[in-house]
C-alpha cells in the first residue's frame, strides 16, 4: 500500500511538472498576439534582459534565440537546412568561416544604415550580406605570478615561443575542435607563411607545448592563473579574458591576475557576423533586430555579456575593459577566401606535424 | 531447475496472439523509424552523395579512429571486468552496512552526463586535483606529479567509472540468484572451492557475464566526451572523427562514412546481445537474493570484504566525492607562488547559482534549469513507456520478433549523437514534422536512449506472468482488453514504476544528444554546467561544481528510488 | 564410523542444535526424525563440512573432521531439492563426483551408467535436467550421490515428491543397494512410515537434542514419552489414575484399562499418560469384558487400503482406531484393545 500511494504521488508531481511546463497563454482583449522571430545562434551567445525586453516590447515580437552548438556546428546546421530555414536570423559566423557561410547562399543581403558609421576594416562581405556585429582578439594570455616569481621576461613575438626557457609553458587547443584553437593557428600562418608555420608548430611540439581538445579544458585545467592552477602559465584564450577574470572574481580583486601578449601577429583578430536567412517570412522585423543589434545600447551591452568588443565606434566599452583590456596594435589578419581555400589543409598539416 | 510433477505446458498461442503482438509493436517500430531510421539515412544518403566531391578520402582517416576505437574499447571493457567481477561477488554473497547506499553510489557515474565526470576527474586527478595536491605537500615538489589528464589512463580510468555499475547489475543479480546449494553439491561430491566454481558457478553466470560483456563494449565503443575532454586530441575515436569532420571541418562525406562503419559495428554487437539477453531471464532455482548473502564471517572473508569495498570506493566514488569537495573549497593562489594554495570551505558557489549578478538573459537560476531537467525528463518517462510497453507487451508473447526487435531497439545507444542531431536537422524540416526548433526534440531524442532500457526492465516482469492466469481470467468472462487490465497491469506496475525511474535518470544526465540539438532556452542542468564551464572566472567555475555537485544529489536520489521500488529479479537492464 | 558428539548451532540468534549427539556404525542405516524446523538438514550441513558447528565434534573412524574440507570427506549428500546442475545433462550430473576423483573417463562413464542403471533412468543419459519430472530428478540426484560410492550417505528427505508406489520401490532399492555397499547411511525425514521401512536405528530429535534412539521395533513397542507417541503418530494420549498396582489397572475416561508398562511399581492414585494405539483390537459384541474396553458411536470410516480407519466417539474422546471391515457410521461399537495397544508413557 505504501508503494502504491508513492507511485501515484510521483505520478501527481510529474504531471504537475509537465504542465508547470506549458508556455504562458497571453491575456484575452490584450494587444494582438506577438510574432515570434527566430534567432539561431551559438551557445556564447547573451545578453542583458531589460534590453531583449525592450526590444521585444517596442516591436511587439517574442524573441526566440536558438542556440545551436558553438559557431562551426551552428553554421553547419544552418547551412544543411537552408532550404527550409530554422530561423530568421543567423548570429554568430566568424571569419575563419565567413567564405564558406556567403558560398552556401544562406544569407540575403540587408544594408543596414548603422554600417555607415562601422569601420571599414570590419566590413569583409562587400555585399552585406554577412554583417559584422563584434570582434574578439584570440591572444595568448599569461600567468602574472608565475612570471614574476620566476622572474620570467615576457615572450615578444611568436618566434620567442620557441625558446628553452618557456619549455613546457604554453598550452594551445586543437584547431579542428576548438575555434580560439583555429584562431591561434591561422595567427601563426599569418605571420610565417605557408609552409614555414609548420616549422614553427614543429619547434613549439620539441619545446614541450600542451594540446588540449578545447578552451575549457584548456584555461580551466592546464592554465595557472586559472580556477584549476594548471602547470601552464601561457594559454591561447581572449583579449577580453582578463578583465572577464575581475569580474568573475571571487573574493573580488582590483586587478586581473593574468595579462595577454600582444606582440606582432600574436593575436588573431575574429570578427563575428550576423546575416538574415534567405527565406524568412519576417524579412522586416529580422531587420530591425539586425539594426537593433548593430545599435549603440546593444554594443555597449556586448563587453560584460558575451566578452567581445564592439564594432560600433560610437559605444564606450564599460571601465573593467578599458582599464584592463589590452588591445593588440598588429593583430593576425588573412582573407576569409584564403582561410576558406586551406583551413581544412592546414589543421591536417599541422595534426601531423604537432600530434603525430 | 525445478519443475515440479504436473508443470503446466506452456499455452500454445494461436495466431491470433501473434497478430496482436505484431499491433502492438507498431507504435515504437514507427516511432524508431520516424525519429530515428528516417533522420539517419536522410543525413547519410547527403552526406555519402558527396563523395567524391571534396577531397579524397584517405584510407588511414577512417581506419586509424576505427582501429583505435576498437583497441580501447577492448582495453576498457576488461579493466572495467577486473573491477566489476569481484564488485559482484561481494554485491551477491556478503551483507554489509551501507550496502545499498553503495550500490546506489556505484551506479550514480552510470547515469551522469560527461560534462560532470571530466570535471569530476580533474577534481580528483587534474594538475591541482586532490591527488596532486596532496602529493605535492607531502613531497614538497612544485611540479604535480601525476600526469594523468590527456593521456590514456584517464579515458580507460573514466570509462571503467561510467560503465562498472552494468557489471554490477548483470552478474551481481545473476549471482545473487545462483543457489547456492548447487556449489554445497559440489563440494560434497568432492569439487574443491575453485573447482566448484570453474565447475557450477561460472558456467551458470556465463550469460549474464558475456551480456555485460557486449554491453560495456557497446558503451566504450561509442563513448564520446569522456575520450574528447578528458583524452584530448591525440585520441580519436570513431564518434570523436564524427564530432571533428561533421562540425568542425564541415567534411559531411567522410563523417557520413564513420557514421555508417559504427552503425555496422553497433548492430553486430546489438545483434549478439539480443541473442544472449534472452538466455538472462532463465533463473536457476530462484531464490530470494537475501537468503544468499550474509555477513561476512571469518577474518579472511571480513578482510576479502573490506579490499572489495576499498576497491569500489576508490575507483567509483572518489572522483563524486572529490567533485563535491571541490564544490565547497576555495582554493586561491597566493601571490607569487603556484604550489601553496589556501583553502577555505565556503558555500558561496552554491549561493551564487541564485544570484542573476550582471542581469543576463541567458542566466540559468538553478531551479530554472532543474525544472527544465525534471520537464524534460517527466516528458522522456511518458514518451518511452508510451512506447515500450506496447512494445515489452509484444516481446513477452512472442520470441519470433524478439531478437530482431532487441536489436533495433538498441542501436540508438551505439549511434553518433551527431550524426543523429544533424538528420534532425536535415529530416524533420516538413511540418507536421517540423521539430527542429521544437523542445519536443529533447525528450525524444532522450526517449531513443532510454527505450532499451525501459523494455528490458518491462519485458521480463510481462513474461512472468503465467499464461494460467491470463486464462482463468478469461474463463470467468473478461475481455482481451479487461484481462489486461486486470491481470497484467498490477503485476507489472511495479516495473513500470522502475523503468519510468531508468527513463527518469537517464533522461536527467543526458548531455550529448541534448547540446547537438538546436533548442529553445530550456538548458537543462548539464547544460548550464557546460556554460559556466565556457567562461573565464573562479566564480563560473565554482557554480559548475557546484551545479554539478547538484545534479549528483538528484541522480543519487533518483537511484535510491528505483532501489526501493524494484522487484528483485525482475529487469536489471 | 561416523560420532557426532555434542554439536550445537544457532540460528538466528536461537539455539537449534543443543548437543547432538550420536554414533553409526559400518553398514548402519539410521534415519533422523523430527519435526520440520528441528535442525535436521543443518545437522547433515554441518556433517558433511559445508556448515561450521558452534560446539562440539564430527569423527569419523576417531578422527576429528574440523580440518577435512567437505571436498576431501568423500561423503554423499543427497538435498531435499535435488541441486541438480542445469547446464548439464543427467550422465554428467551423475558423472560429476566421478570426474572429481580424477578418475579415467572410460571408468567415469561405465560408473556413472552403472549408477543410472541402478536408479531404473538407464536411458536418460542425454536428457536434459530441466525437462525431468520430480521423481526423475530424485532419482537422478540419488544417482548422483551414490555414483562415487561414498564412505557415508545423507539423504535429507530424497523420496518427498514420488507417488507412493514409486516410493516404496525406491526405499526397497535403496535398502539393497546399501546393504550390498555396506555404506552407512543418515536419512533424513518427517514420514514415519518411510522410517520404519528403512531405518535400522531411529533417531529421534527433540529440542534441540536427540533423546530417543533405537531401533524401529524397540520405540514403537515402547515409545516412553508422549511427544515420540505424538510425533510417530502412534494413537490417542489418554490421562489415567492407578487404581490398582499390581497387575496394574488404571481409570480413565474411556474406562478401566490394563496398560503395559516397562517400569517401576506405580503406586495407587498416581497420574499416568496413556498411549491407546489403533490396534491390535477385536470388536466385541458382548460386554462383559471390564477393562481394555471402548465404547463408543462410529463418526467417519475411511479407507486406508489395509484397514478401515474409523473415529469412534466415545462421549469423553474422539479415538480413532484401525478396523479390519468397514463399519457404518452410526453404529455403535465395543472395541476390545490388545494388551500391547495400551501403553504406559512417561
Amino acid at each position: 500500500m505504501q508503494r502504491n500511494k508513492a507511485f501515484f504521488i510521483g505520478l501527481a508531481w510529474l504531471s504537475f511538472v509537465l504542465g508547470s511546463c506549458m508556455p504562458a497563454v497571453p491575456g484575452p482583449g490584450s494587444t494582438p498576439a506577438p510574432r515570434t522571430l527566430n534567432i539561431m545562434t551559438h551557445d556564447s551567445f547573451d545578453a542583458s534582459t531589460s534590453l531583449i525586453e525592450a526590444f521585444e516590447q517596442s516591436h511587439n515580437v517574442r524573441l526566440n534565440i536558438l542556440k545551436s552548438g558553438d559557431s562551426g556546428a551552428a553554421l553547419n546546421k544552418a547551412i544543411l537546412s537552408k532550404d527550409v530555414p530554422l530561423a530568421d536570423v543567423f548570429y554568430g559566423v566568424d571569419n575563419a568561416f565567413l567564405s564558406r557561410a556567403l558560398g552556401s547562399g544562406i544569407f540575403d543581403a540587408y544594408d543596414a544604415p548603422a554600417l555607415a558609421t562601422i569601420p571599414s576594416a570590419f566590413q569583409l562581405d562587400p555585399q552585406h550580406r554577412a554583417l559584422p556585429v563584434d570582434y574578439g582578439d584570440v591572444c595568448l594570455n599569461y600567468d602574472k605570478a608565475y612570471f614574476a616569481s620566476h622572474n620570467l621576461s615576457l615572450p615578444l613575438s611568436l618566434d620567442d615561443l620557441t625558446q628553452p626557457e618557456y619549455r613546457g609553458l604554453l598550452v594551445v587547443e586543437d584547431p579542428a575542435t576548438s575555434s580560439p584553437g583555429l584562431a591561434f593557428l591561422l595567427a601563426t600562418v599569418a605571420h610565417f607563411g605557408d609552409p614555414g608555420f609548420l616549422d614553427f608548430w614543429r619547434a613549439l611540439r620539441a619545446n614541450g607545448v600542451a594540446v588540449v581538445d578545447g578552451w575549457e579544458t584548456a584555461y580551466y585545467t592546464n592554465f595557472s592563473a586559472a580556477s584549476g592552477h594548471g602547470p601552464q602559465p601561457m594559454v591561447v584564450s581572449y583579449a577580453s579574458s582578463p578583465p572577464a577574470e575581475v569580474v568573475f572574481a571571487d573574493p573580488p580583486i582590483s586587478e586581473p591576475p593574468t595579462g595577454t601578449l600582444t606582440g606582432a601577429d600574436m593575436c588573431f583578430r575574429q570578427i563575428e557576423f550576423v546575416g538574415i536567412l534567405h527565406g524568412t517570412p519576417n524579412r522586416g522585423l529580422a531587420e530591425a533586430f539586425v539594426d537593433f543589434m548593430l545599435s549603440t545600447p546593444f554594443q555597449e551591452d556586448m563587453p560584460l555579456k558575451m566578452f567581445v568588443f564592439p564594432v560600433n565606434p560610437q559605444a564606450g566599452l564599460p571601465e573593467v575593459f578599458s582599464r584592463f583590456a589590452e588591445i593588440p596594435a598588429q593583430p593576425a589578419t588573412l582573407t576569409p577566401e584564403e582561410i576558406a581555400l586551406h583551413r581544412d589543409a592546414w589543421i591536417q598539416a599541422w595534426h601531423q606535424a604537432v600530434l603525430e | 531447475m525445478m519443475v515440479r510433477a504436473g508443470r503446466v505446458p506452456q499455452a500454445s498461442l494461436g495466431a491470433g496472439a501473434s497478430r496482436r503482438s505484431l499491433l502492438l509493436l507498431v507504435v515504437p517500430l514507427t516511432f524508431l523509424a520516424l525519429f530515428f531510421f528516417y533522420p539517419l539515412l536522410t543525413i547519410l544518403r547527403l552526406g555519402l552523395s558527396a563523395v567524391g566531391e571534396s577531397q579524397p578520402l584517405a584510407l588511414s582517416s577512417v581506419l586509424n579512429p576505427l582501429g583505435f576505437t576498437l583497441w580501447q574499447a577492448s582495453l576498457s571493457t576488461l579493466l572495467t571486468f577486473a573491477v566489476g567481477l569481484p564488485g559482484a561477488y561481494l554485491f551477491a554473497r556478503f551483507e554489509f552496512p551501507g550496502k545499498r547506499l553503495l550500490r546506489a553510489l556505484t551506479t550514480l557515474p552510470f547515469v551522469l552526463p560527461t560534462v560532470v565526470v571530466a570535471v569530476a576527474f580533474n577534481a580528483l586527478l587534474g594538475p591541482r586535483g586532490w591527488l596532486n595536491l596532496g602529493l605535492m605537500a607531502l613531497s614538497g615538489a612544485s611540479v604535480p606529479p601525476i600526469q594523468f589528464i590527456n593521456t590514456l589512463w584517464a579515458i580507460l580510468a573514466a570509462h571503467v567509472f561510467y560503465n562498472t555499475a552494468v557489471v554490477l547489475r548483470l552478474v551481481g543479480n545473476a549471482w545473487a540468484h545462483l543457489d547456492p546449494r548447487l556449489v554445497h553439491a559440489a563440494r560434497v561430491l568432492g569439487a574443491s572451492p575453485w573447482r566448484a566454481w570453474r565447475e557450477v558457478t561460472l558456467p551458470l553466470l556465463r550469460p549474464s557475464i558475456v551480456a555485460a560483456l557486449v554491453l560495456v563494449f557497446l558503451f566504450d565503443f561509442s563513448s564520446f566526451g569522456v575520450v574528447l575532454m578528458l583524452g584530448g586530441p591525440r585520441f580519436a575515436t570513431l564518434e570523436v572523427a564524427i564530432y571533428t569532420q561533421a562540425l568542425h571541418l564541415l567534411n559531411l562525406p567522410l563523417a557520413a562514412l564513420l557514421s555508417l562503419i559504427q552503425i555496422a559495428c553497433t548492430l553486430t554487437l546489438t545483434t549478439l546481445y539480443a541473442r544472449l539477453a534472452s538466455r538472462l531471464s532463465t533463473p536457476s532455482a530462484p531464490r530470494a537474493a537475501e537468503e544468499a548473502s550474509r555477513r561476512p564471517v571469518g577474518p579472511r572473508q571480513r578482510l576479502a570484504a573490506v579490499l572489495l569495498v576499498g576497491l569500489l570506493l576508490v575507483l567509483l566514488v572518489a572522483p563524486l566525492a572529490a567533485l563535491a569537495a571541490r564544490s565547497i573549497a576555495r582554493l586561491e593562489p597566493n601571490r607569487g607562488q603556484q604550489t601553496s594554495v589556501s583553502a577555505g570551505l565556503t558555500l558561496s558557489y552554491y549561493r551564487e547559482l541564485f544570484v542573476n549578478r550582471r542581469e543576463a538573459l541567458f542566466y540559468v537560476p538553478p531551479i530554472a534549469a532543474v525544472r527544465n531537467s525534471l520537464g524534460y525528463a517527466a516528458a522522456t518517462v511518458v514518451i518511452a513507456l508510451a512506447l515500450g510497453l506496447p512494445a515489452a507487451s509484444a516481446l513477452a508473447r512472442t520470441s519470433r520478433f524478439g531478437r530482431p526487435v532487441d536489436a533495433l531497439l538498441m542501436l540508438p545507444l551505439g549511434t553518433s549523437a551527431v550524426t543523429l542531431g544533424l538528420g534532425f536537422v536535415v529530416a524533420l524540416d516538413t511540418p507536421p514534422l517540423d521539430l527542429r526548433a521544437s523542445p519536443l526534440l529533447v525528450p525524444l531524442a532522450h526517449s531513443l536512449v532510454a527505450l532499451p532500457f525501459v523494455v528490458r526492465t518491462l519485458q521480463p516482469a510481462l513474461a512472468s506472468i503465467p499464461e494460467r492466469l491470463r486464462m482463468a481470467a478469461a474463463t470467468l468472462g473478461a475481455s482481451p482488453w479487461r484481462v489486461w487490465r486486470e491481470v497484467d497491469l498490477p503485476i507489472v506496475a511495479r516495473a513500470v514504476s522502475v523503468a519510468a525511474a531508468f527513463a527518469f535518470t537517464i533522461s536527467m544526465g543526458e548531455f550529448g544528444a541534448t547540446s547537438l540539438v538546436a533548442r529553445p532556452e530550456y538548458p537543462t542542468v548539464p547544460i548550464a554546467i557546460f556554460r559556466f564551464l565556457s567562461q573565464p572566472g573562479a566564480l563560473n567555475y565554482g557554480q559548475a561544481l557546484a551545479m554539478a555537485t547538484l545534479l549528483m544529489g538528484l541522480t543519487l536520489a533518483g537511484i535510491l528510488i528505483i532501489e526501493r521500488l524494484r522487484l528483485p529479479g525482475v529487469g536489471e537492464f | 564410523m561416523l560420532e557426532v558428539r555434542e554439536v550445537w548451532k544457532s540460528y538466528e540468534g536461537a539455539s537449534l542444535l543443543r548437543g547432538i549427539s550420536f554414533r553409526l556404525a559400518h553398514g548402519e542405516t539410521a534415519c533422523l526424525l523430527g519435526p520440520s524446523g528441528s535442525g535436521k538438514s543443518t545437522l547433515l550441513r554441518i556433517i558433511a563440512g559445508l556448515e561450521p558447528a558452534e560446539a562440539g565434534t564430527v569423527m569419523w573412524e576417531g578422527m576429528d573432521l574440523a580440518p577435512v574440507a567437505p571436498h576431501a570427506r568423500r561423503f554423499g549428500l543427497m538435498f531435499q531439492e535435488y541441486a541438480l546442475f542445469p547446464h548439464r545433462n543427467v550422465l554428467e550430473n551423475v558423472a560429476f563426483g566421478l570426474r572429481m576423483q580424477n578418475l579415467p573417463r572410460v571408468e567415469t562413464e561405465f560408473r556413472a551408467h552403472e549408477a543410472l542403471a541402478r536408479v531404473g533412468l538407464a536411458d536418460f543419459s542425454q536428457r536434459k535436467v530441466t525437462d525431468l519430472s520430480g521423481g526423475e530428478q530424485q532419482r537422478v540426484a540419488l544417482a548422483r550421490a551414490l555414483a562415487p560410492r561414498p564412505r557415508l550417505l545423507m539423504l535429507d528427505e530424497p523420496l518427498g515428491s514420488l507417488d507412493r508406489g514409486l516410493r516404496d520401490r525406491m526405499l526397497a532399492d535403496l535398502r539393497r543397494i546399501l546393504a550390498l555397499d555396506g555404506t552407512p547411511a543418515l536419512y533424513v525425514t518427517h514420514d514415519q512410515e518411510e522410517a520404519l521401512a528403512i531405518a535400522d536405528r531411529l533417531l529421534l530429535i527433540h529440542d534441540g537434542r536427540i533423546q530417543r534412539s533405537g531401533t524401529p521395533a524397540e520405540v514403537y513397542a515402547d515409545p516412553g514419552e508422549a511427544w515420540v507417541a505424538q510425533f510417530l503418530d502412534m494413537g490417542t494420549l489418554v490421562q489415567a489414575r492407578v487404581i490398582r498396582s499390581s497387575p496394574l489397572r488404571v481409570q480413565s475416561e474411556l474406562g478401566v484399562l490394563a496398560p503395559r508398562c516397562t517400569h517401576a511399581h506405580h503406586a495407587v492414585g498416581v497420574s499416568l499418560t496413556l498411549l491407546v494405539r489403533r490396534a491390535p483390537l477385536t470388536i466385541e459384541r458382548t460386554a462383559h469384558r471390564r477393562y481394555n474396553v471402548v465404547r463408543g458411536i462410529v463418526q467417519e470410516v475411511s479407507f486406508r487400503g489395509d484397514s478401515y480407519r474409523a473415529t469412534l466417539d466415545s462421549s469423553t474422546h474422539r479415538i480413532a482406531f484401525d478396523l479390519p471391515h468397514p463399519v457404518a457410521p452410526g453404529t455403535a461399537l465395543s472395541i476390545h484393545l490388545a494388551p500391547e495397544a495400551v501403553l504406559c508413557l512417561k
